[in-house]
């Protein structure tokens, strides 16, 4: 069965530095998956790669199937493939609802109309602001992103990347430097995303990973160590070496 | 107003406000008051279209650029070299100048704009600057450092002639503003307009929602281009000269310099802006033309340290202020 | 033929000397803070009129001058620097940009007020005119001197650079301030020193240079294209990429005007856009 989404081979060089290296990766249909792994390992540049942002060295990427590779990040948001990012990159000057009828205007594909009103689309207004509703942040909706806390802006983050309806949903650290109230928040939308998005999320928090996820992919130094369920995982030796002994003083 | 809900204001957003009709009953009151003055008035109708299109660019999309007179003089020159060569018509004139101003938008905004930051700023400008080289150098066709000559332009439709004081040239040029208006303003409100926004605000980001964000770019490049080059045209047409000032970095810098006194990425900003800096350099420059740069200067400074977002910047947060204050 | 090829080739370099000078203050702050600053052309224009005021009007010596040109720009640089600049590092690119722009138009009309709008003559010591015979033939004595000069200085700047605890710390800011602040380097101190030292070396130049970039109110605006060239060809926050850039853009801009004195600076931009293009990040930046 072809996976959702899959890496073969994919490598990334800056110089003499490597960090993707020959990384071979399967997210299933549905799944829900975690990529952990010491600070500096690579996650967040395996995000890159996949989502377009960077361009690999070596291998390939296929979603669905079908290679994306040669894709620009744009086309790969469009068939589906969408990210959060790990440090907020939002739209600090306009509005909260704004920032979500930006992206689901790209994704009905009206972004680029030049003579129709954004007011004229009603019920895709409406739909954003029914999306802030469900996270909890409706009544900022008309307040400018930039005045937001950092763990409400967090959830605006969320909201934009839900707003364009993934298939494939990449998150990075998604509740990182968010405050308790809201972390639960977080944790509930993604626990009732439907089963038909396959979600992949990078996290720090091993409770949150051991909870959330069936699968566990471990990255060191830019290679795959291992990948398992949560419960391979949690025996294996050398994973404890790497990764949970860092924990405990990070 | 205040009660409206964020859902019901962003849906009515476009819907036009009784104030943005305040500067078409200005330019039609100046019309009769203006006087002597009208052919100043020509010229700030001008530079107001121009910094409306710098506008696009700068204010809504933040492309940062030093060579917007790159539009402008091209636009000017075609316009002039076309009356000289074709015809005097001047309504296919302002479409030769806004055609050829956009094909040098769409070519040099096809390989600058993959860059960024200082890069791109030293490309807009010098793109600027090969142009006036160039127009320099091709004297056979520009007229060079003496400007191109013999121009003349025939009446509007056949039937408004140029030359009464300059009022047939104020009107003309409050048309031609009040058309570029709409138009801006429609596209200002657009979802691609919005969405040039969403990439001033965070480009990476726009990448990420699956914006094709260097199409955007390169789309708005070519439409502003086209508008400066509609406004040099009116230039040329209206003064019946070209001189190489058209492409100068002096008119690159003023007219940012313009927009951002009156606010970028506000629509009007253009209009506020355009208007003070030219009367003030009218009044300014004549008393005291040494010192005036200091005064602009000056001005730069100040709004860069406490009223960014200009003039208007700084009416919306005075008129927030005493409404908080009612409250 | 031969004659002047090497004509263009001794101008050339005596010329990219004074933009080497001037500009590669620049590109180290430009890289250290990633700040557009267009003002910098204000401190060598500075330079210059401390140079030719002290000179002309108060009879001091030509290395004397240079060198109170030199600590009065620093010293100045400082107090702006601390004052306003500072207030901008986290700014927008069209917040540095207006703002030194601003400062630029009203240091211009400060000059022109104070100096008048012509260019200031600047009277070289009797050891500095004349020709020099380098034994196949002679050259410009003061011209022979900037090329001698400004090579010796780059050294010096390079050696500073690679081996002195300032230039070390310089490098590892340059190249990742947030690692060198927490490996416990004050980047804000070492970014006033260096922007001094940038802001002094770009009056020094312009004092050197007063016989070949004129000192007029002029200056700040007019040269400032050539010295941002200089840097985004260069490639920020290198020392070797400025000097590369500054002897490309000498001696070509020296070769066009005696070659094709028509369309000389039509070449020099396009060549800097076909640069650019070809490296965005300058021939020695990182992209």
């Amino acid at each position: 069965m072809t996976a959702t989404l899959e890496t073969i081979g994919l490598s990334r060089q800056f110089g003499a530095l490597v960090v993707a290296n020959n990384i071979g990766f399967r997210l299933e249909a549905g799944a829900r998956h975690a990529l952990i792994g010491p600070n500096g390992a690579g996650k967040t540049t395996l995000v890159n790669l996949i989502t377009g942002r960077l361009t690999p060295s070596a291998g390939r990427i296929l979603l669905n199937g079908a290679d994306i590779t040669a894709l620009r990040q744009d086309q790969r948001v469009r068939r589906g493939l969408v990210r959060t990012f790990q440090i907020n990159t939002l739209f600090k000057g306009l509005s909260v609802l704004e920032n979500v009828c930006l992206g689901m205007a790209e994704h009905a594909g009206a972004g680029g109309r030049m003579f129709r009103f954004v007011g004229a689309r009603r019920a895709v207004v409406q739909q954003a602001f029914a999306l802030l509703e469900r996270l909890g942040i409706a009544g900022d909706a008309g307040r400018l992103v930039r005045e937001l806390p950092y763990g409400r802006q967090r959830l605006v983050e969320i909201a934009i990347a839900l707003g364009l309806d993934p298939s494939v949903l990449l998150l990075d650290e998604p509740a990182a430097g968010v405050p308790a109230a809201e972390n639960r928040i977080i944790l509930d939308v993604i626990a009732q995303l439907p089963a038909s998005v396959a979600v992949l999320i990078i996290e720090h928090d091993m409770e949150l990973v051991f909870r959330f996820a069936q699968r566990i992919t471990v990255l060191v130094q830019g290679a795959i160590l291992t990948e398992g369920t949560p419960a391979e995982i949690a025996a294996d030796a050398r994973v404890r070496e790497v990764y949970l002994g860092e924990r405990q003083h990070g | 107003m205040a009660g409206a809900s964020p859902v019901q204001q962003l849906i009515r957003a476009h819907r036009l406000r009784l104030i943005e009709l305040l500067p078409w009953l200005l330019a039609v009151l100046g019309y009769f008051g203006f006087g002597d003055y009208l052919p100043l008035g020509s010229q700030i109708l001008i530079m107001i279209l121009f910094a409306l299109s710098l506008d696009l660019v700068l204010g809504y999309a933040g492309i940062v650029t030093l060579g917007h007179a790159a539009f402008f003089g091209v636009g000017a020159y075609a316009a002039g070299i076309y009356s000289v060569h074709v015809s005097g018509e001047p309504l296919s004139g302002l479409l030769v100048g806004a055609l050829a101003a956009a094909v040098v938008g769409l070519a040099s905004g096809a390989v600058i704009l993959r860059t960024s930051g200082l890069t791109l700023l030293m490309l807009t400008l010098a793109v600027t600057s090969l142009l006036s080289a160039a127009a320099n150098d091709a004297g056979f066709i520009t007229g060079g450092n003496d400007g191109l000559q013999g121009v003349a332009i025939n009446p509007i439709l056949g039937a408004f002639s140029f030359g009464l004081f300059g009022r047939t040239a104020y009107l003309y040029c409050l048309a031609v503003l009040f058309v570029a208006w709409l138009f801006v303003r429609r596209l200002a409100h657009s979802p691609f307009g919005r969405s040039l926004a969403g990439i001033r605000e965070n480009a990476v980001r726009m990448h990420a929602i699956g914006a094709p964000v260097r199409r955007r770019l390169l789309t708005v490049y070519t439409i502003s281009a086209a508008i400066a080059g509609v406004a040099g045209a009116l230039l040329t047409q209206t003064t019946q000269f070209v001189g190489l000032t058209v492409l100068s970095f002096e008119r690159s810098g003023a007219i940012v310099i313009m927009l951002v006194l009156g606010g970028a990425g506000r629509l009007y900003g253009a209009f506020v802006g355009a208007t003070l800096y030219m009367i003030a350099q009218d009044q300014l420059a004549e008393m005291d033309p040494v010192f005036w740069d200091f005064w602009i200067g000056l001005m730069l400074v100040l709004i860069v340290l406490f009223a960014r977002g200009g003039i208007l910047g700084l009416t919306d947060r005075i008129l927030r202020l005493i409404r908080r204050r009612r409250r | 033929m031969l004659d002047a090829i090497v004509s263009i080739l001794f101008l050339g370099l005596a010329y990219a000397m004074i933009l080497y000078i001037v500009s590669v203050g620049l590109s180290v702050t430009m890289g250290l803070m990633g700040f557009i600053n267009l003002a910098h052309g204000v401190f060598a224009m500075a330079g210059g009129y401390v140079t030719v005021t002290l000179m002309n009007r108060y009879g001091v010596p030509f290395g004397a001058a240079l060198l109170l040109a030199f600590i009065a720009v620093a010293l100045l640089s400082v107090v702006l620097e601390r004052s306003l600049y500072a207030r901008l590092y986290g700014a927008g690119e069209l917040e540095q940009v207006l703002f030194t722009i601003g400062l630029v138009f009203m240091s211009v009309a400060v000059v022109r007020k104070l100096w008048g709008p012509l260019p200031q003559p600047i009277t070289l010591p009797a050891a500095l005119s004349g020709q020099i015979d380098l034994g196949f033939r002679t050259f410009p004595t003061y011209r022979s001197f900037l090329i001698g000069f400004g090579l010796t200085l780059t050294l010096l700047l390079w050696l500073g650079i690679e081996r002195t605890n300032f230039g070390a710390r310089l490098r590892a800011a340059v190249d990742n301030r947030r690692m060198a602040e927490s490996l416990g380097i004050n980047t804000s101190r070492l970014f006033t020193l260096s922007f001094a030292l940038g802001s002094g070396l770009a009056a020094l130049g312009g004092g050197l240079g007063a016989d070949i970039l004129a000192i007029y109110p002029g200056y700040a605006m007019e040269y400032l294209v050539y010295f941002l060239m200089v840097v985004a060809v260069g490639g920020l926050g290198s020392i070797r990429g400025p000097f590369v850039a500054a002897l490309l853009l000498g001696i070509g801009d020296t070769a066009c005007k005696y070659l094709v004195p028509q369309l000389g600076a039509f070449f020099i931009y396009l060549a800097m856009i076909g640069l650019l293009l070809w490296r965005p990040a300058g021939l020695f930046g990182r992209a």
